[in-house]
C-alpha cells in the first residue's frame, strides 16, 4: 500500500483539516509519506511523525480544531519537510511556560509542545490570547 | 464499534496492536483490558506493539495507565516489541514509561509474566 502510494507524485503542498481523531490518523500517514519521499532516515521519519502527532493533538484539543499545511523543502541541495499547524483557538498566554515539560492546562502529560520542539530541527511558534496559535516545524535530511 | 481484540492464554491476556490507533480506540482498549483482567482473573497483560511505527505521548500515557490499573488489580503488564526508532523517539520526547516492564519480544515477555505468576 505504502509503496504504491510512493509511486504517485506527492504534491508540493498538502493541506488537511484537523477536526477529529480520525484526522490525526490521516495526518500521521500524510507526514510519513512525505518524510519518506524527502529521503529522511527511519529514525527521523519516526521523530517528525511523532512531533506532528503531538502538535496535531494540540490543534485538536486546545485549539478546537484547525489545519495542517505540509510542504516539501529543497534548499541548496538539501531536502526536508515543513509542517505548519494553525488554529483559531484561545491562544497561549505564556509560551515559555507552555514549552516547559510537565506543564499542561489539560489532562495530558505536558510533553507535547516541548517534545515536538526537541524532535524537530526548526521550531517556531506564534500565539497570543484570542489570536489562535500557529506552530511551524522543519525536519531536514542530514547532508 | 471498532475494538482491539484481547486474547486469553491461561492466566495471561495478550493484546497485539496492529493498527494506527485513533484516540478513542486507545481509550476503549484501556477500558476493555481493565474489565477483562477482573472478568478473567488474569495475572498478567502482554501488549505487543511491534507493528506500531509511532508511539506519541497519548499512546505512551495509555500504556502507563494500563500498567498502573493492572497493578492495582494485581496483574502485571509487559510491553514487548518496541521498534528501535520508536524507543529513540520516545526518550527524546521525554517519555520514560516509568513503571512499565518491557521485553524484546512476545516469547520473552510471556516468560516474564509466567515466572512472576509462579
Amino acid at each position: 500500500m505504502r509503496e504504491a502510494a510512493l509511486n504517485v507524485a506527492i504534491p508540493a503542498v498538502t493541506e488537511q483539516p484537523i477536526r477529529s481523531s480520525e484526522d490525526m490518523v490521516r495526518l500521521r500517514q500524510m507526514v510519513r509519506d512525505r518524510a519518506i519521499s524527502a529521503g529522511l532516515s527511519l529514525v527521523d521519519q519516526t521523530k517528525i511523525v511523532t512531533a506532528a502527532s503531538e502538535l496535531g493533538r494540540n490543534t485538536l484539543i486546545y485549539g478546537g480544531g484547525g489545519k495542517v499545511i505540509a510542504t516539501s523543502l529543497e534548499h541548496g541541495g538539501r531536502r526536508g519537510i515543513r509542517l505548519e499547524f494553525c488554529d483559531e483557538g484561545p491562544g497561549i498566554p505564556d509560551i515559555p511556560k507552555a514549552l516547559s515539560d510537565g506543564f499542561t492546562t489539560g489532562s495530558g502529560l505536558g510533553l507535547g509542545l516541548g517534545g515536538a520542539k526537541r524532535l524537530s530541527d526548526e521550531f517556531h511558534i506564534d500565539s497570543a490570547p484570542g489570536k489562535g496559535t500557529r506552530v511551524v516545524i522543519v525536519k531536514w535530511r542530514p547532508r | 464499534m471498532e475494538r482491539i481484540p484481547i486474547l486469553r492464554m491461561g492466566r495471561q491476556l495478550l493484546v497485539t496492536i496492529q493498527v494506527d490507533m485513533h484516540d478513542q480506540l486507545a481509550l476503549t482498549l484501556q477500558d476493555d483490558l481493565t474489565r477483562r483482567i477482573v472478568a478473567d482473573k488474569a495475572k498478567g497483560v502482554l501488549i505487543d506493539i511491534s507493528s506500531l511505527d509511532v508511539v506519541d505521548s497519548f499512546i505512551g500515557r495509555m500504556i502507563s495507565n494500563i500498567a498502573a490499573m493492572s497493578r492495582v488489580l494485581d496483574a502485571k503488564t509487559v510491553v514487548v516489541g518496541m521498534r528501535p526508532a520508536v524507543a529513540i523517539t520516545l526518550v527524546e520526547l521525554g517519555l520514560n514509561l516509568e513503571g512499565v516492564r518491557t521485553a524484546l519480544n512476545v516469547e520473552k515477555g510471556m516468560a516474564l509474566l509466567q515466572e512472576a505468576d509462579r
